[in-house]
């Protein structure tokens, strides 16, 4: 023990840990943060959470949709949905075209948006009905649009016309080599206008002040895209591939209207459409199920690669 | 870390959430008592116009007579297609008590469901339907032996073809040849050759499951005396009578005869093709349009139109288990099948009731519309899809083969037959 006397200097307590309550250990310091972002945490679980986590269960079970009160036996079946779904040749094709869609929809979204996005930001004329132009096909309803796309690509179309007897045949929407390709351009043609909108909001935090400096330096515009504008959207570029990443791989519309159910021949499937046909036509969800969570973990591997590759310094 | 933390319990909890969901479910369907409970009841009618203006006056007429035991009709709500609204409806448990359009490749997967209430549970249930129907009912059995649809009508496909266009082309359009396949092809060329028409016949060319009903299926059951493609869980089609079917459209394909690109719009009725594959709907639609004629589906041989059976493109009456007042669906659906309404369906429809002579039971009608008179003898000879679990599944499989080798020509024919028929086996097989 020691003794303290008067005029002696008093030593500061060891500062001590402050006690936290167990409810902010709970909730945070901030509670009412919780309950204004409950709403959106309760619309996730229900709308994204719980019908992933029950595709899941179906997936490992012999399931099928019942009525209610009906007595079915829906008996744990381990893999054997995914080992009948990756031994279907029609599931493996639909996975192939899919990501032959990706290959051609994904690059030329990134490029066409960036490069119309950046003439649009510096086009003096003209802006707003530039920017309505390419964003209406985005907001028009795809049934009306592909009806204009089957009139444009049937073998008496007007693009077979203009091509005349270079026109492919059979005619690209029957032409196992074209159908996907085309399918490809419409969705990409389709989409860019909002994603013209992203980069075009991404421009406006590129500084004036690099383009200045790289005109100083006598960089050509090419230059100043290449070195400036590229590098200065690089999140929105990174946002681009995976939205559309993740869009594209969610394709089904296109298919079942543009190529009659993924014609011809299956060129033209993809797995979503394949779902739609194992699960909701045929009344095997379980199959449908093993087909979802394959392709929920190909896309989440793809973005995330895309995600490194595209954020790495 | 932290975020990985975040996701793993995210997925756990969903994971636990739907363990603890899935294995529960509603009350019972209709209820016990229900096959024999009284009371209003729901139906559900094809959106087509003149089954909606029967389908109306029907309901008018059972309501004005049943206070209490009253019928609520709308059209089946708007869907991809109508399987689909129905297979959703009998999963949430809120189907109708009778739906009147009920495809008979979907029966054995909504009795999977539990949707369906088998008939012979209602007295004299059973016996109504054979009565009625004869024994084309048979085919309409389940596997089980009971009937959980009420055949209803017909619409059994044969040839349709433009008159003017065959005159045109220097054909003979009281008699055309058309009886076999070699004079079909032959017919099939000059309407193409001489310009008349840009598609001798056009067929859909597509993917769906069903589109083999109105191409391959009509002669098949021509050609095989009336087979359906499975028979006592085996495929029956990979023989002497489906390779035939199958080459001779594969040959109005490779030769042009066929487009294999589908026609976004009705190909026969903007005159672009010669011929189609149409049940007796069409007289309705193309009566004014175009000069039409109509002899049955070829076969090989030219067989006598007496003995050609063809394909019934039948819609049924489905009795659904979530109907708390069955004891009322099961007489409405008699009402509703009694002769004097078949005959307003007939009258207002032209679609040929499932019942036994149709001609004769009708005479009045089919000596007022001669036309309609050849379809009624053909109705006689019709072959329904099979009633076998895993049916669209099965047609799905057949489909598939039959555009990669028919329509696209890129497999030989009878190689698609075989592959087509082990898918086929298989999956009857797994039932």
């Amino acid at each position: 023990m020691t003794a303290t006397t008067a005029g002696e200097r008093r030593t500061e307590p060891p500062p001590t840990r402050r006690r936290t309550s167990w409810w902010t250990t709970l909730l945070g310091r901030q509670p009412l943060g919780i309950a204004l972002s409950a709403p959106y945490a309760v619309f996730l679980l229900a709308v994204f959470a719980y019908p992933l986590g029950l595709a899941v269960w179906i997936s490992f079970h012999d399931y099928f949709f019942a009525a209610p009160g009906a007595d079915v036996a829906r008996p744990f079946v381990g893999f054997d949905n995914y080992t009948a779904v990756l031994s279907d040749p029609a599931v493996r094709r639909s996975f192939l075209n899919v990501a032959e869609f990706l290959v051609i929809n994904v690059p030329l979204t990134v490029i066409l948006a960036m490069v119309l996005a950046t003439a649009l930001n510096a086009a003096a004329r003209g802006r707003t009905f530039l920017r309505v132009a390419y964003y209406v096909p985005y907001v028009s309803a795809s049934v009306a649009v592909v009806a204009v796309w089957l009139f444009l690509f049937n073998s008496d179309g007007m693009v077979n016309h203009l091509l005349g007897p270079l026109a492919p045949n059979p005619s690209w929407l029957v032409n196992s080599t074209w159908a996907m390709p085309v399918i490809a351009i419409f969705v990409t043609w389709k989409q860019l206008g909002f994603f013209i909108l992203l980069y075009l909001a991404a421009l406006q935090n590129v500084s004036k002040e690099l383009y200045e400096a790289a005109s100083v330096d006598g960089a050509s515009t090419w230059r100043q895209f290449r070195d400036v504008t590229v590098p200065g959207v690089r999140p929105a570029t990174t946002l681009v591939v995976i939205l559309s990443t993740v869009t594209g791989a969610n394709l089904f519309t296109e298919p079942y209207l543009l190529t009659n159910g993924g014609g011809p021949d299956g060129a033209s499937a993809s797995p979503v459409l394949v779902m739609y046909q194992r699960g909701i036509e045929q009344g095997n969800p379980d199959l449908a199920s093993a087909i979802g969570v394959i392709l929920v973990i190909g896309v989440l591997v793809i973005s995330l690669i895309n995600r490194q590759l595209l954020e790495r310094d | 870390m932290t975020r990985l933390v975040a996701y793993t319990t995210m997925l756990a909890l969903s994971l636990g959430a739907t363990a603890a969901c899935s294995g529960s479910h509603g009350g019972d369907a209709g209820g016990a008592g229900a096959l024999t409970a009284k009371g209003p009841i729901k139906v559900w009618l094809s959106n087509n116009p003149e089954e909606l203006a029967w389908g109306k006056a029907m309901v008018a007429a059972w309501n004005g007579a049943h206070a209490g035991e009253e019928v609520t009709a709308q059209e089946i709500p708007a869907g991809k297609s109508s399987e689909e609204v129905i297979g959703a409806a009998i999963t949430a448990g809120n189907s109708p008590c009778l739906i009147f359009n009920t495809s008979p490749a979907a029966v054995p997967q909504f009795q999977k469901q539990g949707g369906l209430v088998a008939l012979d549970s209602f007295a004299g249930g059973a016996d109504y339907v054979a009565a009625r129907s004869g024994k084309t009912a048979n085919q309409y059995k389940s596997p089980d032996g009971k009937y959980y649809q009420m055949p209803w009508k017909s619409n059994p496909v044969m040839i349709f073809y433009n008159k003017d266009m065959f005159k045109q082309a220097g054909l003979d359009a009281a008699n055309p040849p058309l009886k076999t396949y070699a004079e079909f092809e032959a017919t099939s060329q000059k309407l193409v050759s001489s310009g008349v028409a840009k598609a001798a016949i056009w067929p859909a060319p597509t993917s769906e499951f069903f589109q083999s009903w109105f191409d391959f299926y009509p002669l098949y059951a021509a050609e095989s005396g009336g087979k359906q493609i499975v028979a006592n869980g085996k495929s029956t089609f990979n023989s002497p009578e489906g390779l035939a079917v199958l080459n001779f459209w594969r040959d109005m394909y490779a030769k042009n005869l066929a487009p294999n690109e589908k026609y976004p719009a009705d190909s026969f009725g903007d005159k672009k093709a010669a011929m189609a594959v149409v049940g007796p709907w069409a007289i309705a639609v193309y009566g004014g349009k175009v000069n039409w004629g109509v002899v049955p589906v070829p076969t090989s041989k030219g067989m006598s139109p007496d003995q050609i059976h063809t394909f019934s493109d039948a819609k049924n009456i489905g009795l659904y288990s979530a109907c708390k007042n069955q004891g009322t669906a099961f007489e409405v659906l008699k009402f509703a099948t009694s002769k004097d309404q078949d005959g307003a369906l007939l009258e207002k429809t032209g679609q040929m009731p499932l019942r036994t002579d149709v001609a004769t039971t009708y005479p009045t009608y089919f000596t007022k519309h001669p036309e309609y008179k050849i379809f009624a003898d053909q109705a006689a000879r019709t072959v329904e899809v099979p009633n076998v679990a895993g049916s669209i599944a099965i047609w799905q499989a057949f489909r598939d083969q039959y555009s990669s080798s028919v329509i696209f020509g890129k497999a030989p024919v009878d190689t698609a037959l075989k592959t087509a028929a082990d898918s086929i086996d298989k999956l009857a097989a797994q039932g």
